[in-house]
């Protein structure tokens, strides 16, 4: 007797097969379906192989012996990770501050109804179209001790001039942030912009009305409206300067020794480089995490608002 | 009587005001620019006029033979064919990526919007989650499913990374701009048996001028100044031009010639630059989609 066909109609497989629960058309299904084949395999997984890696003794082939947190415990215990982590915040923390702070001043700048704004803005943007690579190498050539600046003040007559942050370890990850600022404050100062752009052209009349100067009228007025705008910011800026790998290679290669190591380029020597498998993707995971605490807010506004 | 001098003293304030304020803003330009101006006069620099301190000095006799040198001549690694190698390589990563790149996230951004997909919210929120993930925590398994599929150290696999990665701004974008589109046009359409990619090549994708240019320069600036794929992806014979400029600079040995760096730099820089200067507004539209929603 031949075995009973399968009948895909009655199989209560089938409307999963056909991704029927996805609705559209079977020409959208594929579509959504390859997309989420996608990103369940190419985001997902990955991040879920990493962190399981994290778990094991793997060094330089990935190995299934797991051995608990104790990747973990050994990177935090060191020196060169706790260099790049900390790193992250001294580099980070100073970079949001100042790229917020010079690109919201250069908005209200612009936003003075001034001539040839398109220039100007067009000048504070043009960092952004370039490779972080390019960044990093003509802030290493501008900074470089001899060659640059420092000589270059000096020749002018000042002699004493100092200026050498590349060459200095204490020093050199505030070279990062300088070149960072340069390239990162346009984006602030267009999305502040489009900002003030938007603010009621009422509040203005009756503010001047009241007669409050303009100052005090965008710092207590006008500003805390843009704190949204100022919220994005700071996130966009908060994940890149996680992500922030290609600069510290151009400009510093995390020298002076390890001393502007970062934790994007610290994964990268482990995994690729130093057959550190366990080790690179426990500060891999340490990573991922940094960019899911620093969404956090995000996800906590957006639930409210919705609980409304 | 008194409001005549008070009148006058606003006058002259006010002036005094807006000079200080244009004041600030080319200063501010200048600080901006001279990064860009250094390297542009180093370039056009002889290897003798590179000395310490003379950053900013113009250059005596401007020449391009650093550019020619950085083009066609300089060695990087074994390989004196200079930066062009990494050229040639960029230009056949770009191409591919960004036409398949935008295809895709315009498709889905179709399908999650304005078709009668499922959970659509649910599945635009997975795919967005790709934006949010370091490189550094998938590129292992990444790279040991290319050497899988035979994609390792070719553009292919490079192309495919890419279209990966830039999925899920893509899509946000694509997604955003097709929920302003009316639905009755699409539901024409389909009363008149028109099928999902009918449809989309046939309606939409003619509406979408502005949303594919501003695509195009993010994507654009995006791919083309990508290090880090490049490098993971790839060996040497296909390294994108960053990749190729990282490694001349870097692997010099005894006395570096400045000139022909900064000249490849902005080699490198080029196609970009031009990108960011002819597109204006869709730049700033493009940096800022993924952030500012709309």
């Amino acid at each position: 007797m031949p075995a009973p066909a399968i009948d895909l109609k009655a199989s209560s497989m089938r409307p999963f097969l056909t991704l029927q629960f996805l609705g559209g058309t079977p020409a959208s299904r594929i579509v959504v379906g390859l997309a989420i084949a996608v990103a369940l395999t190419c985001y997902v997984m990955t991040i879920a192989w990493t962190l399981a890696m994290s778990f094991t003794s793997s060094t330089f082939l990935p190995d299934w012996d797991f051995v608990g947190i104790e990747r973990y415990v050994d990177l935090f215990g060191s020196s060169r990770w706790s260099v790049a982590f900390a790193n992250m915040f001294l580099f980070g923390i100073p970079f949001i501050f100042l790229a917020l702070a010079l690109g919201t001043f250069l908005a209200i700048l612009i936003d003075q109804k001034v001539q040839g704004e398109a220039v100007f803005r067009t000048i504070v943007l043009y960092p952004l179209a370039l490779s972080f690579i390019v960044v990093g190498l003509i802030w290493q050539w501008v900074l470089e001790p001899n060659f640059g600046l420092q000589t270059a003040v000096r020749a002018m007559g000042w002699e004493t001039f100092r200026f050498d942050w590349m060459a200095r370890s204490d020093r050199v990850i505030y070279t990062l942030v300088l070149a960072a600022v340069w390239h990162s404050s346009g984006i602030v100062m267009a999305i502040m912009l489009a900002g003030l752009r938007g603010v009621d052209g009422e509040i203005w009349k009756a503010a001047r009305i009241d007669g409050i100067p303009t100052w005090r009228i965008y710092v207590s007025i006008i500003l805390p409206m843009l704190r949204p705008m100022a919220m994005t910011c700071v996130t966009l800026l908060a994940i890149s300067v996680v992500k922030s790998y290609e600069l510290v290679v151009a400009m510093t290669d995390g020298g002076p020794g390890n001393s502007s190591d970062l934790p994007s380029r610290f994964v990268m020597q482990a995994l690729l480089e130093r057959a550190n498998i366990g080790t690179g993707s426990a500060a891999a995971i340490i990573m991922m995490l940094s960019v899911l605490v620093i969404l956090l807010p995000y996800f906590v506004i957006e639930l409210r608002s919705r609980r409304r | 009587m008194t409001t005549q001098p008070n009148l006058a003293m606003r006058n002259w304030n006010q002036r005094v005001g807006r000079t200080a304020l244009y004041l600030v803003l080319i200063l501010a330009c200048v600080a901006y620019l001279v990064p860009l101006v250094v390297m542009v006069m180093t370039s056009l620099k002889t290897a003798g006029e590179v000395q310490p301190g003379t950053i900013f000095m113009w250059p005596e006799n401007p020449s391009f033979d650093a550019w020619i040198k950085a083009w066609s001549q300089a060695c990087i690694g074994l390989d004196c064919r200079g930066i062009r190698v990494g050229f040639w390589n960029s230009v056949m990563i770009w191409v591919p990526s960004l036409i398949l790149s935008i295809l895709a996230g315009a498709i889905l951004g179709f399908a999650l919007s304005r078709w009668q997909t499922r959970h659509a919210g649910l599945i635009l929120g997975l795919v967005l989650f790709g934006a949010f993930i370091p490189l550094q925590v998938v590129i292992y398994p990444l790279i040991k499913m290319a050497a899988n599929l035979g994609l390792y150290n070719s553009f292919a696999g490079i192309v495919v990374v890419h279209i990966i990665f830039g999925l899920p701004v893509l899509t946000l974008i694509f997604s955003n701009f097709y929920v302003g589109i009316p639905v009755e046009l699409i539901n024409a359409a389909r009363v008149d048996g028109a099928g999902f990619f009918r449809i989309f090549f046939g309606i939409l994708l003619p509406m979408s001028r502005n949303i594919l240019i501003v695509a195009l320069v993010l994507q654009g600036t995006g791919i083309w100044n990508d290090y880090i794929v490049g490098v993971s992806f790839g060996t040497p014979d296909i390294y994108p031009m960053t990749v190729k400029l990282q490694t001349l600079v870097g692997s010099q040995f005894g006395e570096k010639e400045y000139n022909v760096n900064m000249a490849a730099t902005l080699l490198t820089s080029l196609p970009p630059l031009l990108l960011y200067l002819v597109s204006g507004r869709y730049f700033v539209r493009g940096i800022t989609s993924g952030a500012v929603k709309g």
